[in-house]
């Protein structure tokens, strides 16, 4: 299979080279096997994606609007079934968390009461909870907003909430759908560093989708392009830059380096010959 | 905030005592007989030496439009409820909720004379009139409940029984109160409609009936001082309504919300 990027350096290598990434290999968690995906208005939203997710790794799924990201993580959370091609799982428990692109809080119930959701579904007293819950507004720098409602919170910190309740279950598999995208850059760049840090405190593995080159550079482990109509596999760039990162990973020469690699590859997705028929 | 707070209650009080002060001196200087505009004043001595009368006219109205009310509440609300949890239910009985809701109550008030003894024709009324406001709205809040919400209840294996404990009926209770808003006031026009309809004396004889009898009698002062008891009436429901729809909504809702600017 050759290798659709342009060019292939030893920092990013694309998925047709033996891999050269520090990382050693991880046992895998899931494994997309040729899966399609089409809507009753007859829109193919994927077609045969392969995607292995791989235990303990940050991967995110970048691409324009469209191309299917987004419906990659609602087939692992079980939202939506594959038209085509199945889903292989191979871990026996894998406990999901899912954080929207809104922060998709319950307005009626304070922060408390939100995050103790997923756990009040599974049966959970409240005093049973209660000490989970405040470990995860913990985790997300919000101890003490237990009583809080919603719309007294900023948008950053509404998501941070959000992210908590995706947290309180320590799910195995942690799917996030643009979680940052409507919050601005300063907010943005804040709980991008703090998603680093708790991603070195848990031992969860991230699926993040996003449209940002820079995000997903700071972010990821490994960073799967996507092209749309219909959306599809097309380039993968590893990250290799070592954990814990922060600002100087994000001034530093490296970051750049990748940044151009993806953004690279994200051109050439933009501009890849799209299937042979045109849907949608 | 304090002294806007103080124009807010002053200002409308007093354009209200000056209406009824320009009212009574119209009256007065233009010499205008009580049977064509009683002044004020005469309402009021009116409604204090009739009271008896008035007053078990009174109880007859309030005790229809509450007992309308709050069966149109609980039968709106439930049957949304049973609408929302099993959907064929509410393709079924479409026909029927559109013919009833859409076909001017009043008109079926005779007929219902017809059937029904008047006491109850007229409470039958007052319960179709606020009934479906009550029911529409809270069958559009309980579908209209935040699709990623739905997903996240999916995603934990809730139940449906919970799905609809814990997220469609708090996200619908906004709705079902702007339905009880709109029916409370209905309740009350229902009841005085089919009261004027009805036109019952004797014991079970309403405000409506009150009216009506006061416009043969050529009483036009005990008219008006039975109209003022209708519209306080009014008032006090939108008054309750209005304040149990901020008490369970302010802590989260748009509605509920002071803004500071």
């Amino acid at each position: 299979m050759p290798s659709p990027m342009h060019a292939t350096r030893a920092i990013a290598s694309g998925p047709g080279d033996v891999p050269t990434s520090p990382i050693a290999p991880r046992e895998l968690l899931a494994r997309l096997e040729k899966v399609g995906k089409s809507f009753s208005n007859r829109v193919e939203a994927l077609r045969s994606v392969d995607l292995e997710i791989r235990r303990g790794e940050f991967l995110s799924l970048l691409g324009p609007s469209g191309c299917g990201k987004s419906t990659i993580l609602r087939l692992l959370a079980g939202l939506t079934n594959p038209s085509l091609g199945y889903i292989n799982w191979l871990s026996t428990s894998h406990d999901l968390g899912f954080v929207f692109q809104e922060p998709t809080l319950m307005p009626w119930a304070n922060v408390f009461d939100n995050v103790w959701l997923p756990l009040r579904l599974g049966g959970q007293s409240r005093k049973t909870a209660r000490p989970k819950v405040e470990e995860a507004l913990a985790k997300v720098g919000l101890s003490g907003f237990d009583c809080a409602y919603p719309r007294e919170l900023s948008g950053g910190m509404k998501m941070r909430v959000s992210i908590a309740r995706a947290l309180v279950t320590r799910p195995a598999l942690l799917l996030m759908d643009e979680p940052f995208a409507a919050l601005d850059e300063i907010t943005r760049t804040k709980l991008n560093d703090d998603l680093v840090a708790l991603k070195c405190e848990l031992d969860a593995t991230v699926v993040f989708v996003t449209h940002s080159v820079f995000e997903s550079v700071y972010l990821s482990d490994r960073i799967v392009v996507m092209a749309p109509r219909p959306g599809r596999v097309v380039a993968e760039v590893n990250v290799p830059a070592p954990r814990p990162r922060n600002e100087d990973y994000r001034l530093g020469h490296a970051y750049a380096e990748l940044c151009r690699e993806t953004s690279r590859a994200l051109h050439s997705a933009m501009s890849a010959e799209p299937g042979q028929k045109r849907v949608g | 905030m304090s002294r806007d707070r103080a124009v807010r209650t002053i200002l409308p009080t007093l354009a209200f005592v000056v209406a009824l002060f320009l009212w009574e001196a119209i009256v007065r200087i233009n010499d205008i007989p009580p049977v064509i505009l009683p002044a004020p004043s005469l309402i009021a001595k009116t409604l204090v030496k009739d009271w008896g009368t008035l007053f078990r006219s009174l109880e007859v109205t309030l005790s229809i439009t509450f007992e309308a009310l709050i069966a149109a509440t609980v039968g709106g609300a439930l049957l949304a409820l049973l609408f929302a949890q099993w959907r064929p239910l509410e393709y079924t009985f479409f026909p029927f909720t559109v013919i009833l809701q859409v076909t001017p109550v009043v008109a079926i008030a005779p007929l219902l004379l017809v059937y029904l003894s008047p006491g109850t024709a007229v409470l039958v009324v007052a319960f179709l009139v606020a009934f479906f406001p009550i029911l529409a709205n809270t069958s559009l809040g309980l579908s209209s409940v935040d699709h990623n919400l739905l997903d996240l209840f999916q995603m934990y294996r809730a139940s449906s029984w919970r799905q609809l404990l814990w997220l469609r009926i708090p996200a619908a209770l906004p709705y079902f109160l702007g339905g009880l808003r709109i029916g409370g006031g209905l309740a009350l026009i229902g009841a005085i409609v089919a009261e004027i309809a009805a036109g019952s004396a004797g014991q079970g004889a309403g405000l409506a009936f009150r009216i009506v009898e006061s416009g043969y009698r050529l009483n036009i002062p005990r008219m008006f001082a039975a109209l003022v008891l209708i519209s306080i009436t009014g008032v006090a429901i939108f008054l309750l309504t209005t304040s149990l729809s901020y008490f369970m909504l302010r802590r989260w809702h748009d509605s509920a919300r002071s803004r500071d600017l």
